[in-house]
Formats: C-alpha cells, structure tokens, sequence
C-alpha cells in the first residue's frame, strides 16, 4: 500500500485506520452530479488521478465540495507526488495516498509551496482581491 | 508598468524556491523524466535540439528598463548574449545550462520577471495589442484586464494541470492588433450605450496542426462576470477536454465536436453556478490594479507636422515605423527586430542595453514586446522622433518596413528547435535579400509574411497574408506556400482568416521565386496602390495565384529544381 498522509500528517501503515461504511470511487470522467445523492452516506470520496498531469479530480474535488456539500473524507489517490499538494488541498482534498516512492515526510513541505493564491477555492473561499479589503 | 505588492513578490520568490527544489528532486533521482518535464515546462524549460531553452514571461509584451537590461545580462552571463522575442511577446534563451535554471530564476525574481506557466499545459501568458494604453481607437486600456487575468491564471489550484497549453488574448482597440480570433479564448473589450466595459468572447481560436477562427458564445459580458465566466469555460474544458490525444487536447477540438451551441450551453449551465460568487470582480479591485500601473507624465505638447524634415530616410521610417499616440505631440515608435541578416527576433545584449538606454531617454523607462517580434517605444515626444530615428539607425533597429513583406514573422525553426521539420530563418533571410529594394517593397504595400517550421505554427504561418510552412518529407525540408490568411480586424471588414495552400510544397532554394510569382500576380490584378494584396486575393480567390506560380512551363521548372535539389 502506498503511503497516505492525512490531516497534514503521515499515516503509519501499520495502523490502517478502521474502515466505517462505504467508500466512494471516483474516475476523472465521473460526474459528481451523479453520485450527489449518496455523499451524505460514505465513509470516504476516492478521487483517482491517473497519471502525474491529468488535471481532471481537481474539478471533481471542488464541485464536490462547493457544489455537492460533501462534508467526509476527501483522498487523492493515483499518481500524486507532492508538487500536488497545495493545489489539491486547495480544491478541498483532505487524504493524500502518494504515489510509490514518495517520501511522505519530504512531501509535507509540498503544503507550503506557496503561501497565498489569487484565487478563490475551497480552501479560500473569497479571492485573494476581496481579502485584501477586508 | 504593473508594479508588484508583496504578495506579487512572494509568490514568484516562493516559485523560485519550488523550481530549485524540483531541480534538485530531479537530478537526484527522485522525480522521473516524465514528472520532471511536466514540472520544467511549467517554468518555460524545454530540452532543445541543442541545448535547453528558457522562454521568460514578459506579461502582455510590456517592459522596463530594469528588466530589460537584467534579460541583457542574463543572455551575457549564463548564454551566448543574445535573446529571441517570441510571438507570445516573450523572450526565449537558446542556451541556458539545466542546473543553472534556478539561479537565473531567482535574478529575474529580482526585477518582478519570472518563467512562470510559459510552457507547458498550462495558462500561457496574456497578450494583448502592444498600442494598449497609447492607441488613438483605444476603447479601454487592455493593460488592466491582462494583470487581472495573469493572476487570476498564475498558480490557479484547479486549472494548472490543463489537457493542454491555453492562451488568452485581449483586445482593446477598435482594430484587432491581438489576434484574438486564433486564441483559445479571445476578449474583445467593448463599451454598452451607458459606457460600462463589457467583453465580446471568442473561443476555440488557434493556430496549430489544426488551424481554427474562434467562435463567438457571448457577445456583451459585463466586466464583473469576466472571471466566474471564464472560470466556467476553462472548468469545461479541464473536465472534457481530450486527454487521449495530444494533436486533439486543446479547446479548439472540445468546441468543434461538441458543436459551438452545445459548448455555449455547457459552459452557461455551469456559469449558473459561479456567476455573482465571490470571483465576481469588483470596481474596487480594478482601482486597485489600475493604479498600481505606472503611466507616463505627459506634458501638455502640440502635435508637429514632421513632412518638411527632408532627412534621407526619415519620410519613409515615419510612415511605417511611427505611429499615432492618443495623446498630442507624442508618438509610438516600432524598433524593427527584422534586420535582413539577422534571424526575426532575435537581439544582442548589446542592443539591449542600448534599447534601454534608448526608452529611457525617450520614451519614459518602457518598452513592448509585439506578437510581430518587435519592440515598441510607445510614449516618444514628436519633437524627438528625428533624434530617435537617428541613434535607432545607429543600432540597426531601424528598418522601415513594418507593415512590408519584410517584416517576416518566423518561429527559430530547424537551427534551433527540436520539433522543427526545416529550417525557418534562412527563408526569412533569403526573402528580406530579394526584396532588399526599398522602393519595391514599399509600392508592394502592406502585407504580412508569417514563417513556421513545422505545423505546431509557432510562426503563426495560417494567418500570414503569405504563409509559409517547413514540412519533411523523407528528411528534406520543403516548404507549402499559403495565401489569404490574415491575423484579426486590423481594419474595419477585414475579418481574421486562415490561409489556404496553393500547391505542393518547393525546396528551400525556389520559395523567394514563388513569393516573387505571388507579389507579380498581385501587382498585375490590383485595381490600385490601395488595394492591398490581402485584399486581391479575398477578391480573385487563389486560383490566378496558383496558376501564376504553377503555370505549365514554370510547373516544369519547378519539378526539374526539385528534381535536382533532390539529387
């Protein structure tokens, strides 16, 4: 299993946290409109990025968030490196399983790439121009 | 000039120390070839066929002085001392070395410059009509529009991993002098009856293997919606986007399958949902950004009738290489980058030290960069034009024929690029030494000769009046020839078109004969000097053109060359 770090943390993979309910598997050619339905009742929302430049799940993140309400778990799973990090948890991601041979602890740093956005997201719900007059 | 906040600042500092870091991971053997190149174009890095290449951003084309001479000296120090202005109004370093990246990252984050998202699949630099600000048919100042958009697309946490490149170009002028028709999204800015600014937006633009001439999906959008709209264009395209093909990934291919209507309602239902969020722009904010562009004092001048100045010479760079200023007694001035001889575009350190020495004497600390590969002095006294003819002269910066056939638009091609089919540059050249004649040239009239290596266009070959494309054929370089291409509305009915080809292809040596063919077939079917040869061709069609190149007789010779350049 590939290393997850959760909560800005590195999970241990010897203490698999347990499992309550279902878990929901999104591809990035999934509609969330679809599955909006069901996101009150899943444990989790599996988001799968493919390849390193497939840029689909960050859509998919943020609709489910902004637009679908989910409120659960939200994890990245596939090929995320931590170059990934900050704009994933910008557009609402919360786990983060990283690709084989990552260094989850190196990959923390990822998070602070950055330390401001222009743009609105989930993670800043007002763009950078209307917290500036606030 | 946008002058930067700290938070500007920050973020291009934070992204050197990004780059450094990937460089790092990658020369460590952390990150893969394919990670690593995602990750390096995004920062303007390409493996060439040589060498690396760097392409720098300079915003919408606009530059000081301080910047200038730091790209001199960066060309002098980790290049050869010389540059390349590019058609996106950026500047290109042939040979920068890998590990040195970073460092000359961080120089340029010194003077407010970056290489950020100037390649790579990702938002590309906003460009605009290098007269923004100072065009007499100005309708808004474009400069405004292009800094909100650069930030909102630099670093945007859903669009950064785009199926492909994605370029976006606003035009604030009666006349079209941006393209924006071949753009993925172009804005023409635009006043309603009570005078508030609004956008006409154009979409599936672009160049490329697949040329096309963007489609309208909303003629009047009010400025505050500018963002959560495009907002909601771009999240269609990343959702839907191809991502199976790259020759079919970008927005162009989305708008032609789904159908211009179809793709109009999905970007509106989505719209539905962002429209009056908290992107939506605010009157405060444009202030904001307004005044954080440094404008020129201008001082309260006349306008001066130059005609008696009987110089050899000037009458003829002043009426091609000046042009009007919105305000009295002044003028932009065009410092040609198309010496014949040397490669369109391209410029020593030397030239540009002495450019900025030039645009600080003259023409208030600034410059541009035109998507036509030249600079722009835009903001000269009238009474100085004599002086600045003079010293740009001196430079070799002041070939008159903007506007002329000589004025070639042309990508590196072959000498430089790895994607290249043939060579572009020595066409170009070839082309400027058969009409080296000044009077010739000028009674031709406006026309624009547009040059691409391969059909990637960076040379912007569909929309030339005459375009030329390199293509391979069993390892030869041959040429297709286009006409009646034509970049935007740079006069009123004159819409954006792409070329259309004549015939087969022509070895190297035969393309200055053909142009010669084209421009005789022109000059014997103008109704007069006015008519243009874009005009000619829109009104005969192609057919008298092809026929005069490919005549029978000439159809033989032509084959004996191809044979012999083939032996």
């Amino acid at each position: 299993m590939a290393t997850l770090i959760k909560g800005r943390r590195v999970i241990s993979e010897s203490t698999p946290s347990p499992e309550q309910g279902e878990v929901l598997r999104l591809e990035p050619t999934d509609d969330p409109a679809a599955v909006a339905e069901r996101l009150a009742r899943v444990a989790r929302v599996e988001v799968h990025f493919p390849k390193f430049g497939d840029g689909r799940g960050f859509s998919i993140g943020r609709l489910l968030r902004e637009r679908y309400g989910y409120k659960g778990e939200l994890r990245a799973v596939g090929h995320i490196t931590r170059d990934h990090l900050f704009f994933l948890e910008s557009c609402g991601f919360d786990a983060f399983e990283l690709r084989a041979g990552e260094d989850p602890h190196a990959a923390l740093a990822g998070f602070a790439d950055f330390s401001e956005a222009y743009q609105a997201s989930v993670k800043r719900p007002l763009p950078l121009f209307r917290r500036r007059l606030a | 000039m946008y002058v930067y906040d700290e938070i500007d600042q920050r973020l291009v500092d934070e992204r050197v120390r990004q780059f450094r870091g990937q460089t790092e991971r990658f020369l460590a053997g952390q990150l893969s070839e394919e990670e690593f190149r995602a990750l390096r174009l995004r920062n303007g890095l390409y493996i060439q066929r040589y060498a690396p290449m760097l392409r720098i951003a300079i915003p919408y084309g606009l530059l000081s002085t301080p910047q200038l001479r730091k790209l001199a000296d960066i060309a002098r120090r980790y290049d050869r001392g010389y540059g390349h202005f590019s058609t996106r109004q950026n500047l290109q370093l042939n040979w920068p070395k890998l590990e040195q990246v970073p460092e000359i990252l961080a120089e340029l984050a010194t003077v407010q410059m970056h290489a950020i998202q100037t390649s790579g699949n990702s938002f590309r630099n906003v460009t605009t009509d290098h007269f923004a600000g100072v065009a007499r048919d100005e309708i808004v100042d474009s400069y405004v529009w292009c800094e909100i958009i650069r930030q909102w697309s630099t670093f945007h946490p859903e669009f950064s991993f785009l199926p492909r490149k994605f370029k976006i170009a606003v035009n604030g002028a009666q006349a079209d002098r941006a393209a924006v028709a071949v753009h993925d999204i172009g804005l023409h800015a635009l006043r309603d009856e009570k005078g508030e600014i609004g956008f006409r937006v154009l979409v599936g633009g672009g160049l490329g293997r697949t040329p096309m001439i963007g489609v309208c999906i909303r003629e009047f959008l009010p400025w505050p919606h500018l963002l959560t709209y495009l907002e909601a264009i771009l999240r269609v395209y990343n959702r839907y986007g191809r991502r199976d093909n790259i020759h079919k990934a970008r927005i162009k291919i989305l708008v032609k399958e789904r159908g211009a209507d179809k793709f109009r309602d999905e970007v509106e239902a989505e719209w539905a949902h962002l429209k009056d969020g908290p992107a939506t722009l605010i009157g405060e904010e444009i202030e904001r950004i307004a005044t954080r562009f440094t404008r020129p004092a201008y001082e309260r001048l006349g306008d001066i009738d130059l005609s008696a100045v009987t110089l050899p010479g000037f009458a003829t760079w002043l009426k091609r290489n000046v042009h009007p200023h919105k305000v009295a007694g002044y003028a932009a001035v065009t410092l040609s980058l198309k010496k014949t001889g040397v490669p369109p575009g391209d410029v020593t350190s030397e030239q540009m030290d002495a450019i900025a020495d030039l645009a600080d004497r003259y023409s208030c600390g600034e410059l541009r960069v035109s998507h036509e590969q030249n600079l722009v002095l835009a903001d000269v006294r009238q009474a100085d034009l004599v002086a600045v003819w003079r010293e740009a002269r001196a430079l070799g910066l002041a070939t008159p024929n903007l506007g002329l056939l000589t004025n070639i638009i042309s990508c590196p091609g072959g000498d430089f690029c790895a994607l290249a089919n043939a060579k572009s540059i020595p066409v170009a050249e070839a082309i400027q030494r058969r009409f080296d004649d000044l009077d010739y040239l000028h009674d031709i009239g406006e026309l624009d000769l547009n040059i691409s290596g391969c059909m990637n266009a960076c040379g912007h070959h569909h929309v030339g009046n005459i375009g030329i494309l390199g293509v391979d054929k069993n390892g030869e370089e041959w040429y297709q020839i286009e006409i009646g291409g034509n970049q935007g509305e740079i006069r009123p009915g004159l819409k954006a078109a792409l070329g259309k080809a004549i015939g087969p292809s022509f070895a190297r040596a035969e393309v200055p004969a053909v142009i010669e063919r084209l421009i005789e077939c022109y000059l014997a079917h103008r109704d007069s000097d006015a008519e243009r040869f874009i005009d000619v061709v829109n009104r005969i069609g192609i057919a008298p053109f092809k026929e005069h190149v490919y005549g029978n007789a000439d159809q033989r010779s032509s084959r004996n060359q191809r044979e012999h350049a083939l032996a």
